[in-house]
């Protein structure tokens, strides 16, 4: 039997639909028990919402007011006094869980395993390297506590329907004061939210301006769609950073990618492999983003931004 | 501030298009360009102009790596570091056995920040300088984008999927950095030559005390699923109708 644990991500009492499919990777591992932990200084909500995902046998609940802002120093204290007893414990491969996973495994003296994208027993798994352009399978000694982030757009929600019983709990472990949260800026566009959506239209360094790359909302508001940007686009402001797509941004798997004037450099593509179908449009028609594109359309974005806007 | 350590990790150039060996055992390493980790030439960067602005008083650049790791050392002391120290170790180390490693030189060396990519590209793991703050017991600050040093503490600033995030964190402290915290200077030619006369010191891990953790064993290599090559159509019309087809609008 495999004892799972979950480290639920989480804000504004809302569960992360990331947390959702750390549970469909977790119910690949064989016989896999599984426990989610939400640390929150008011965490009833979110545990109510993690109970009724399928799969989940438990959920313990650490309400505590250190546990408002997720300080990974302030958090992994507490996950590993929890996760002493599991063979296996999950975390989002967002920043969230970057932050926080490696110090619980440290604390844990457990090796770590990131970006996890498919189980192959509980104790072999599958995870890209070099930004995508490699996948390598990975063993540890079976019975090794292990520490994973997974890889959240390899993995589709788990549903709901379940209902399993919360249990709060006190933790004593001695909590540091050395690092502290001020602020975070989580500018609410009112758009859909670009890990989850199921459109997505990038822009990129093509647009040239701040006030060019404002035709893209436009598009995006038309679509339904959340709006993303390659490097160059964020770099050059015209974009902030939290939209940027790929190896150091975010990896994304919509049902439909439209990426307009992006060349397609490797690190933008690690973010978009997993998106079901990718549209490009580039003036260019060597640009290495046609390679992959399911349609491609060579021509001036700035033509054809209003023709689109205009047919959808 | 008196010191700065930097991680420095040699790894294949961000421009190689990588490929995985046709039998499986890895990916093509020869002939082929290496280079500082982009990430931890930032954080270079970054420690030189802490120093530069007269808060800190010396730059330790450090890798862990074969003899060849030399190259990248000799890049950091000629962007500026005071001096340098080679870990010698096989390629590939985890992060488990680099970070206790760090661990082993922040006791010989007590410096008062670590600076370190918040990612080495190769095998892209996010793990080490978290793992170096825990069992050092001191703050992190991970995927910095702005870094202001407070006399004893500083406030960073990180990127978070929300967007930015601040914290403050008391010194010493472990902090990795992103890619938009600064652009790394470029070396120049008398730099180089002066870099050689800097110290470059050598030890190992069992000089250390510190043992190669096996307990990642990669047992394949496999290249990435390719997705085909699609159609191209000829207008905006011609793709909207394409994607009203297929149901995607
Ligand atoms: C360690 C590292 C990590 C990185 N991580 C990321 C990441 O996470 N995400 C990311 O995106 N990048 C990342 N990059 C950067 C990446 O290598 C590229 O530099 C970046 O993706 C380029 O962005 P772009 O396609 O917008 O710009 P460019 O490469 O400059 O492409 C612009 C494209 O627009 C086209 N164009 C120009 N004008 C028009 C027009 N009027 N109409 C139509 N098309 C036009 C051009 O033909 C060109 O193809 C990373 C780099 C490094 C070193
Ligand atoms: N062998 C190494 N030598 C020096 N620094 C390293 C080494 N491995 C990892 N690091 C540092 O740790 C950061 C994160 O690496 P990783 O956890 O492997 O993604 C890198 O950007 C480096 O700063």
């Amino acid at each position: 039997m495999s004892q799972v644990l979950i480290v639920a991500e989480h804000s504004g009492g809302q569960l992360s639909p990331a947390t959702s499919k750390c549970v469909t990777c977790a119910r690949g591992i064989p016989d896999a028990v599984i426990t989610v932990a939400v640390l929150s200084d008011s965490g009833a909500g979110v545990a109510a919402q993690a109970a009724e995902l399928e799969g989940v046998s438990k959920v313990l609940l650490v309400d505590n007011p250190a546990n408002a802002q997720p300080l990974a120093a302030v958090l992994a204290p507490q996950v590993a006094a929890l996760a002493k007893d599991c063979s296996h414990v999950l975390g989002t491969s967002t920043t969230f869980g970057k932050d926080l996973m490696p110090r619980v495994a440290a604390l844990l003296g457990a090796p770590q395993l990131s970006d996890v994208m498919a189980v192959e027993s509980a104790n072999r798994f599958r995870r890209p390297v070099y930004a995508g352009n490699a996948i390598v399978t990975v063993e540890v000694p079976a019975g090794r506590q292990l520490v994973c982030t997974v890889r959240v757009a390899s993995y589709d929600a788990a549903p709901e329907g379940g209902d399993a019983p919360v249990e709060s709990i006190a933790l004593d472990s001695a909590l540091p004061r050395h690092t502290r949260f001020v602020s975070v800026s989580a500018p609410d566009s009112g758009r859909p939210d670009l890990q989850t959506a199921s459109r997505v239209v990038s822009g990129g360094r093509a647009f040239g301006s701040k006030e060019k790359f404002e035709s893209i909302y436009q598009l995006a508001d038309k679509l339904g769609a959340a709006v993303g940007a390659s490097r160059a686009a964020v770099d050059a402001g015209y974009a902030p950073n939290e939209l940027q797509v790929g190896q150091t941004g975010k990896i994304i798997a919509p049902e439909l990618y439209v990426a307009i004037g992006i060349s397609g450099a490797i690190q933008h593509m690690t973010g978009i492999k997993d998106a079901k179908t990718i549209v490009a449009i580039n003036k260019d028609p060597d640009a290495p983003i046609f390679e992959v594109a399911d349609y491609g359309l060579v021509g001036d974005l700035f033509a054809i931004l209003p023709e689109l806007e205009k047919l959808v | 501030m008196q010191r700065i350590m930097v991680c420095v990790k040699r790894v294949i150039d961000y421009n190689v298009r990588v490929r995985v060996k046709p039998d499986g055992s890895g990916v093509v390493t020869e002939g082929v360009k290496m280079s500082i980790n982009p990430f931890d030439e930032i954080a270079l960067e970054e420690a030189l102009r802490i120093k530069e602005r007269g808060e800190a008083t010396e730059v330790v650049a450090v890798s862990l790596g074969p003899d060849d790791a030399q190259q990248q050392l000799r890049t950091a002391l000629a962007m500026g570091a005071d001096r340098a120290i080679l870990v010698k170790a096989d390629a590939g180390l985890d992060p488990v056995t680099v970070s206790e490693a760090l661990m082993a030189l922040v006791r010989k060396e007590s410096p008062d920040l670590v600076l370190l990519g918040k990612q080495a590209i190769d095998d892209d793991a996010a793990q080490t300088g978290q793992r170096l703050a825990a069992l050092w017991d001191r703050p992190q600050a991970s995927a910095a984008s702005k870094i202001e040093v407070q006399g004893d503490w500083l406030r960073v600033t990180r990127e978070v999927d929300a967007g930015l995030e601040v914290n403050e964190v008391d010194l010493p402290a472990v902090v990795t950095v992103d890619l938009r915290l600064n652009e790394p200077r470029y070396v120049k030619l008398p730099d180089i030559m002066k870099a050689k006369k800097k110290p470059l010191d050598a030890t190992d891990l069992q000089a250390l005390g510190v043992s190669v953790s096996e307990d990642l064993k990669v047992l394949k290599w496999d290249p990435p699923p390719q997705r085909s090559k699609g159609v191209m159509v000829k207008d905006a019309a011609e793709l909207v109708d394409a994607l009203k087809q297929k149901g995607l609008l």
